[in-house]
């Protein structure tokens, strides 16, 4: 009788625990996030915008690098319908992309023709350079994009086979040079949201990789690394920087750097990277000083784990969380810093475009004679609301993986 | 005092080291480009490059020019010459510039300070009312907003469209203002906060509770109980202030075209002018711990509770 009532009690017990599902520390934060109304908006406006820039050769939006001197400088936002390659100046058969893309590929294959009906070894390498090289200069993607890599390439294949010589009017009207500021944007943003991300990655391996070894390994190791990130933070390092670009952009500089297959764009992540580690250091140390006495990195080591499997196994996922509150709030600093440099003609040079460089148009084309407010509101209005909205985002994820952080500073 | 004097001697020693690492970092960067600063230029005759050389002390060997230049900014802060502004010494540039962006500089501060704390303290006074939830709506786009972005919407409205401001110029107090303006208002909008948070804890202690409990009005427990206590987080938020005051003073004086340090460092930089901009990162550096060492020293005078480290 009595173990009869033991057994439906514990059964009891054990279906009722069935039930119940742990909640993990990312679903708890994730529970709570979504109860912040002002951080989900900025997530969907953020996931909206890293989709939108993914797919920017997609979109049928208007050549970003073709200029128009004659008739398209400074349009106000309008929905005048515009043809893909209709600029007389470029040349196009039929004036439009799709008839000279039928053209161009025509003569392509008459040449691949005459390539492989020709026997002369030496004849035929001659030819084939002749191809690439038509390629390269003439090919009509080339002269309506910047140095399309091969996805983006086969992006704008797509986009011409789904939307033809349909481009978007120039909702936001047009540059300095007549070109359409709203493809501008759309490309613009692929470049700031790239910096932002690739520099803050490099912040995060350079940042978590030292603290956590300084962390872990403690006395003498840990007093020499964190003398070292003092001393670098009492380093204006905005000042270094710039004073570093005039050395990258130096001419000589530049061709060294190009011939081991550097661009500026590979070294400006490097540069941002590099200065914004210093406070993801000492977050992480903190952290991993209060993690090392615990007893699952004391089992570790007993079971004869080495120390970089400890320090990157065992405590970096621990610190994940300070972690990716720390990387919220550095993005935009990032993004910022960025647009920043490029602002000041110190940073991403053209024919590539940001958002910062967009604005530094803009800034120049402000006058007083008349007001082209287009070319500063709408750069700047993409900037601002990014930053914004990654702002409220850091600080919902700050309050959902920290509670206790809430409503500091 | 003994504290104060050893804490001076430390930071002294610490801004030294770092200058010294600024500059040898500075000056292997600038030989190891090559050619000299004047090979990319036209060719000149040989007798004008020998004197040119002479002048820059670029034909003594690298270590010499290294010691010699070093021994210049210490003992006759002889910062060298601009290789691009003719006849000028980078002393002469930092000196006509740096009044404009000091002033600049003051001003925002003032402004951002004023405006800021003005701020914080309505908004936390009055918790959770509509001039709490604009305010700190407010506050977040200020710190959101890049100042530039502020700066060009900012002439976009207030010299193009309603012509309040002069578009450029420098002297005149209404000439300072929009600059000034634009440049303080981030520095405000994170003031605002702080002093808010500030505002908001202190209001909870036990000694507000009992100016309360002792009759004195609301404006006296605020400004004479409330107040002083809250402003510590924003006295201690005032170094990085300065340094942000003065990172965006570089733009903001670009935008406004005005004379000031800020656009003569961004322009020794697109001009490749190493030795103006190896004096200027020098004279930022320097400034920079200046400002840092003075709201150290303040804030351990408000709060006695503070130690100096």
């Amino acid at each position: 009788m009595n173990t009869e009532a033991n057994r439906e009690t514990l059964e009891r017990i054990l279906v009722e625990s069935r039930n119940i599902h742990g909640v993990s520390l990312w679903q708890d934060a994730w529970n709570r996030l979504r109860r912040n109304p002002a951080a989900m908006i900025s997530l969907t406006c953020l996931v909206l915008l890293a989709v939108l820039a993914i797919l920017t050769p997609l979109l049928p939006l208007q050549s970003p690098i073709d200029k128009d001197l004659n008739e398209r400088r400074f349009l106000p936002p309008n929905l005048g319908t515009v043809v893909m390659g209709g600029r007389p100046g470029l040349k196009f058969a039929d004036g439009t992309l799709t008839g000279e893309l039928d053209r161009f590929n025509a003569e392509i294959a008459d040449l691949a023709i005459q390539l492989q009906s020709t026997s002369d070894p030496q004849q035929r390498q001659a030819l084939a350079a002749g191809i690439a090289a038509r390629i390269d200069i003439e090919h009509p993607f080339n002269q309506m994009w910047n140095e399309l890599g091969p996805v983006s390439w086969w992006m704008c294949q797509t986009r011409v086979a789904l939307f033809g010589n349909y481009a978007i009017p120039s909702l936001f009207g047009t540059d300095k040079l007549g070109r359409d500021l709203l493809a501008r944007v759309f490309w613009g943003a692929r470049v700031s949201l790239i910096v932002g991300i690739v520099a803050t990655l490099v912040s995060l391996i350079i940042g978590v990789s030292w603290g956590a070894i300084a962390g872990y390994f403690g006395g003498m190791i840990d007093a020499a690394m964190m003398r070292i990130v003092d001393m670098l933070y009492s380093i204006p390092f905005i000042f270094v920087v710039i004073f570093l670009v005039t050395f990258l952009g130096e001419d000589s500089v530049k061709k060294k750097l190009d011939s081991i297959g550097i661009d500026q764009i590979t070294i400006f992540y490097m540069v941002i990277g590099a200065i914004y580690w210093l406070t993801m250091s000492r977050v992480v140390r903190g952290q991993v000083l209060s993690l090392r006495s615990e007893q699952f990195i004391e089992s570790a080591r007993t079971v004869g784990a080495s120390p970089m499997r400890i320090v990157f196994r065992h405590l970096v996922p621990n610190v994940l969380g300070v972690v990716i509150v720390y990387l919220t709030l550095t993005i935009p600093s990032v993004m910022l810093f960025e647009a920043f440099l490029s602002f000041l003609g110190l940073g991403v040079s053209p024919p590539d475009v940001s958002w910062g460089l967009l604005l530094n148009d803009g800034v120049e084309a402000l006058s007083i004679i008349k007001v082209f407010w287009w070319v500063v509101v709408f750069p700047g209005g993409a900037l601002a609301a990014t930053l914004f909205a990654l702002n409220f985002l850091g600080d919902g994820i700050r309050d959902a993986l920290d509670p206790r952080m809430k409503n500091r500073d | 005092m003994r504290d104060l004097l050893g804490y001076l001697l430390k930071r002294a020693a610490w801004m030294v080291l770092t200058l010294w690492a600024v500059y040898t970092v500075s000056f292997v960067l600038m030989r190891s480009v090559p050619g000299n600063p004047f090979s990319g230029e036209r060719s000149v005759p040989p007798a004008i490059e020998r004197q040119l050389k002479a002048r820059y002390n670029l034909d003594a060997p690298p270590l010499q020019q290294y010691w010699d230049y070093l021994v210049g900014v210490v003992t006759r802060l002889d910062l060298g010459w601009s290789t691009r502004l003719e006849d000028y010494s980078v002393n002469q540039v930092i000196a006509e510039g740096f009044p404009v962006s000091a002033t600049l500089a003051i001003f925002a501060l003032v402004f951002a300070i004023l405006l800021g704390v003005t701020a914080g303290i309505i908004s936390a006074v009055y918790r959770r009312s509509t001039a709490d939830h604009v305010l700190m709506f407010a506050a977040v786009l200020g710190i959101a907003i890049p100042n530039f972005v502020l700066a060009s919407l900012a002439i976009l409205l207030f010299v193009f469209m309603i012509q309040i401001f002069p578009a450029g110029g420098w002297g005149t107090l209404q000439q300072i203002a929009l600059p000034a303006f634009c440049l303080g208002l981030p520095v405000a909008a994170y003031i605002a906060r702080l002093s808010r948070t500030g505002m908001l804890e202190m209001l909870t202690k036990d000694h507000v509770r009992t100016a309360y409990a002792k009759g004195l009005p609301k404006r006296t427990v605020i400004l004479r109980h409330v107040v002083p206590g809250a402003m510590l987080p924003v006295v201690s938020y005032l170094g990085p202030a300065v340094a942000r005051v003065l990172t965006g003073s570089l733009v903001l004086e670009k935008i406004f075209a005005l004379p000031g340090m800020g656009s003569h460092f961004i322009n020794a930089a697109t001009q490749r002018d190493y030795t103006l901009a190896m004096g200027m990162v020098l004279t930022y550096t320097v400034l920079l711990f200046v400002m840092n060492t003075l709201v150290d020293l303040t804030y351990a005078i408000i709060d006695p509770r503070v130690k100096l480290r």
